[in-house]
């Protein structure tokens, strides 16, 4: 069949789905829009009344579309079809979905690649079963574009009344699952009426006809303005390269981003955007390209893991939501285990739980042990890794999942985090199986060697304070005396360790817990550690003693805020007034003073110098260790 | 050009998911515009080099311009190419039409090859808008260990999550061309600037619009001779491209049984 679009350089292509209930018309309408629209090539019109006069038929139009023996013979299209036609304004391709119930998977292969829907709904029938598990996928597929054809008007005497009352009953159920059509169009597909030209027939109507409700659908725009999201779906290494391949989802990456992966939580920083036969290396990528990239790191990465930027990462979890249809014969069931694929990630889930069963029919919901073919529920799955997903109602193509059982797709679903925290912030130990191991050096020795105590001198203040300052000082001084000594510095660390990490609370409660237990690292390691951030919260300080333990000592560098407010080094404060900056502490965040500091060092009467020397004294005092100690 | 472009990624991201799903894999090389254009996205996709066989099913029937085609350009483009000779007709299933039958010694011959290679995927260049049987195909095909398609009980296939998980000596077809239409491949020739072989301009009046074995092939009536004209002339015309392939019109159901058997 002649089926390919003329003139379609720089024109639009739309994907036109066709559902709805068996023998309610789906491909008679497509037959007659090829028609209508002079998609057919010369011949085939005689062809087609050949073939239907051979089974003492009128002319059929839906055997265009059933191109299989088996299928005109049954008059039931078995699979689906795409075909292309055109109108002035673009180009359509139409996927020709079947309507028996048991070939709901090859309903949901063309429904899912479908920017718009056409339901069609027999005049006489009415809205049937299908009609409403059909209308139900497409909300689930994520097809919001949707116009209803009430078909075979010609059996109801083309009657106003009639049109109205299946009207009623279509916007009634697709209200409830929210769906809006942009239009309900009664036509005669056979008669071709309402399809190309308005009907003669039904002059009551005033509404489009197919064709120009099909030419009002918006065109699907690339994700470009939503956060990056490229799912690595290989690693090559044909020469010296090492390449990541890969489609991106939504979002735009650019030479020079630094990425981050997740779950493994490295970052790296694209060097080149590789090209093959282009004469000028690309510097952005975009949304929709297929693209292959090298990083100035030479990190070990792996097919599954999720580039983002850092501040707006997709979600850790072990445990999520889905909204799934089931297509398997074997029902799914509570506890047993199933490959997931998430974009380019696989791993193994089991069900936790099945939330309820959804009755298409109805919409309403029930409790089940086992979720039975074709039917769809909402189900509770957890792995045993930790996977980087979204949730569908942010971004919808890193939002979904299919599940494997065996070598067959069983079941598609949109992710859901409800009541489910992002885990990105977590704090527990994730890995099992960790046996620590002792260090033959030890910590007398390192300090023996050093002549001092290592330790963590955690600063924490307002901004203003004096604790960079300070910090930066007492560092120069020890180190002079011969102390191991270095500061991690609120701004410095932000650019590497936390350099994934916004300003967020969750990101602030991440930040301030890997300082902590990085100071906690060089304390043991025999270095006197000092750290400068706000740090506001008692919590997060408490956490950082602990991962020190007794060589935790809490400085509280004091200053009231109009005495920071005045210094105000950065223009923060300025900033935060004017509302420019958000959560800032001590103006639209609380600061937690410690309760029980092992040192205050008040710079609202002290000079640099003398709070320098406090400091001093109390390391002299608490960490140095006496000559006579010394081997 | 965001047509061709939103093609170009989705093709590219198909051979990817092949290479990684699937081996031993390799890729047909007909020779024809087609699979020249697949030819040239593997390599878009691998960055330049093609990382499987490329297997020719050599019916011996095949044009000279093809032949010479074949020894330039895997030479040219470094292709590890694999030549598969067919068996002899006489072996074919006699009760196929003649050009049917022709064309089922093709089928043999891949079915041959995968046997004595041990594929488990085939990468093939076969489009939907080119005949009504090849619209109802999946992008990831699987075949049983006698090469039948089954086209009543075919996966599902959504959200570009591919079948890439098989029972044992089962195989899987992989088409990453399917949504292309054949005038997507000439603007995409043309703007890619992809070799091809001489025969699709036309000479004498005459051009061919789709290249099989010399005695099932005819040319059909065009003055288009270069690829801009083609595609001028493919904006007009309402005759089907396959119209000059004999075996598509002997039966109804001729082109489908030659399909569910495991021919392209």
């Amino acid at each position: 069949m002649k089926t390919e679009p003329a003139r379609s350089l720089a024109r639009d292509l739309m994907k036109i789905v066709v559902v709805g209930h068996v023998d309610h018309g789906k491909s008679t309408l497509v037959g007659r829009l090829l028609y209508d629209t002079d998609s057919l090539p010369p011949g085939k019109v005689e062809e087609l009344e050949a073939i239907s006069a051979r089974r003492g038929m009128a002319i059929e139009w839906s055997f265009l579309l059933d191109a299989f023996q088996a299928e005109r013979d049954q008059a039931v299209t078995i699979d689906t079809t795409q075909i292309w036609f055109n109108t002035a304004k673009r180009d359509y391709v139409i996927i020709d979905a079947p309507g028996h119930r048991e070939f709901l998977k090859n309903m949901v292969s063309g429904a899912a690649a479908a920017d718009a829907a056409v339901l069609v709904i027999d005049a006489a029938e009415g809205v049937r079963e299908q009609s409403r598990s059909h209308g139900y996928l497409l909300h689930l597929l994520g097809i919001r574009q949707v116009t209803v054809v009430v078909n075979k008007m010609d059996l109801v005497d083309h009657a106003a009344a009639r049109f109205s009352e299946v009207s009623h009953e279509v916007h009634q159920y697709l209200e409830e699952i929210g769906v809006s059509p942009a239009f309900i169009v009664p036509i005669s597909a056979r008669e071709g009426d309402n399809i190309a030209a308005p009907s003669e027939k039904m002059p009551w109507y005033d509404g489009p006809t197919v064709l120009q409700a099909l030419d009002s659908f918006q065109s699907l725009t690339r994700p470009l303005d939503m956060p990056l999201r490229f799912p690595i779906q290989d690693v090559y290494k044909f020469d010296e390269r090492r390449i990541l391949a890969g489609r991106i989802e939504s979002g735009i990456l650019r030479v020079g981003d630094t990425l981050l992966f997740s779950p493994s939580n490295k970052t790296g920083r694209v060097r080149s955007i590789e090209a093959w036969n282009a004469s000028v290396p690309p510097v952005e990528a975009h949304a929709g390209e297929s693209v292959a990239i090298t990083l100035e790191d030479q990190i070990f990465v792996e097919r599954g893991e999720m580039v983002s930027h850092a501040d707006a990462a997709p979600m850790l979890t072990t445990v999520f939501r889905a909204h799934l249809f089931w297509l398997a014969h074997t029902p799914l069931e509570v506890g047993k285990e199933y490959k997931l694929k998430l974009t380019t990630r696989d791993a193994t889930v089991r069900v936790q739980s099945i939330e309820h069963v959804i009755d298409t029919n109805t919409l309403g919901r029930h409790a089940s042990e086992t979720v039975e073919r074709n039917a769809v529920a909402e189900v509770v799955l957890r792995s045993r890794e930790v996977l980087a997903l979204d949730e569908y109602s942010h971004i919808q193509r890193t939002g979904r999942c299919v599940l494997v059982d065996d070598y067959d797709t069983v079941a598609g679903g949109i992710i859901s985090m409800e009541g489910y925290p992002d885990q990105r912030q977590a704090t527990t130990v994730k890995s099992t199986n960790i046996t620590e191991v002792a260090h033959r050096v030890t910590a007398d020795s390192r300090h023996e060697r050093n002549g001092h105590c290592g330790g963590v001198l955690w600063f924490t203040g307002l901004s203003g304070s004096g604790k960079s300052t300070l910090a930066m000082e007492v560092e120069q001084q020890l180190f002079n005396k011969g102390y191991h000594v270095y500061v991690l510095d609120g701004d410095n660390v932000r650019t590497g360790l936390n350099a994934n990490l916004g300003f967020s609370p969750d990101d602030r409660a991440e930040n301030i817990r890997r300082v902590g237990e990085a100071a906690a690292l060089f304390a043991d390691a025999g270095f006197i550690c000092i750290t400068a951030f706000i740090s506001p919260y008692r919590s997060d300080r408490e956490r950082a003693r602990m991962a020190a333990n007794e060589a935790f000592h809490e400085i509280y560098i004091k200053a009231d805020l109009a005495t920071c407010e005045q210094r105000d080094p950065k223009g923060l404060y300025r900033r935060a007034r004017a509302g420019e900056i958000e959560d800032f502490t001590g103006i639209s965040a609380p600061y937690e003073a410690p309760g029980a500091a092992e040192l205050i060092v008040d710079t609202s009467d002290l000079s640099v110098e003398a709070a320098v020397q406090k400091v001093i004294d109390y390391i002299g005092k608490n960490f140095a260790l006496d000559k006579g100690q010394r081997r | 050009m965001q047509r061709l472009d939103d093609l170009e990624a989705q093709s590219v991201y198909i051979l990817r998911e092949a290479y990684h799903g699937i081996e031993p894999l390799a890729m047909l090389w007909s020779l024809g515009k087609d699979s020249n254009v697949m030819m040239w996205l593997a390599r878009k996709a691998f960055c330049g080099s093609v990382p499987f066989p490329c297997v020719h099913v050599d019916t011996g029937k095949k044009f000279k311009e093809m032949y010479d085609f074949r020894a330039r350009y895997s030479e040219e483009w470094g292709l590890n190419l694999k030549v598969f000779d067919c068996p002899p007709i006489e072996s074919i299933d006699t009760s196929l039409p003649p050009a049917a039958r022709s064309a089922a010694r093709k089928t043999e011959g891949l079915r041959r090859a995968i046997e004595s290679e041990g594929y488990r995927g085939i990468i093939a260049g076969i489009r939907r808008d080119e005949q009504a049987t090849r619209a109802k195909e999946r992008v990831f095909s699987p075949r049983d260990e006698t090469g039948q398609w089954n086209f009543r009980d075919q996966p599902p296939e959504f959200w570009d999550q591919f079948k890439t998980d098989f029972p044992p000596g089962a195989h899987v077809r992989i088409h990453p061309l399917l949504h292309w239409t054949e005038i997507d491949i000439w603007r995409y020739i043309a703007r890619e600037r992809i070799p091809i072989v001489d025969l699709y301009f036309a000479r004498d009046g005459k051009r061919y619009r789709s290249l099989g074995d010399q005695d099932i092939t005819f040319p059909v009536e065009s003055n288009a001779s270069t690829i801009e004209e083609i595609i001028e002339e493919l904006e007009t015309t309402t005759t089907s491209e396959r119209a000059g392939r004999a075996m598509d019109h002997e039966r109804e159901d001729a082109f489908e049984r030659l399909r569910a058997s495991g021919y392209m």
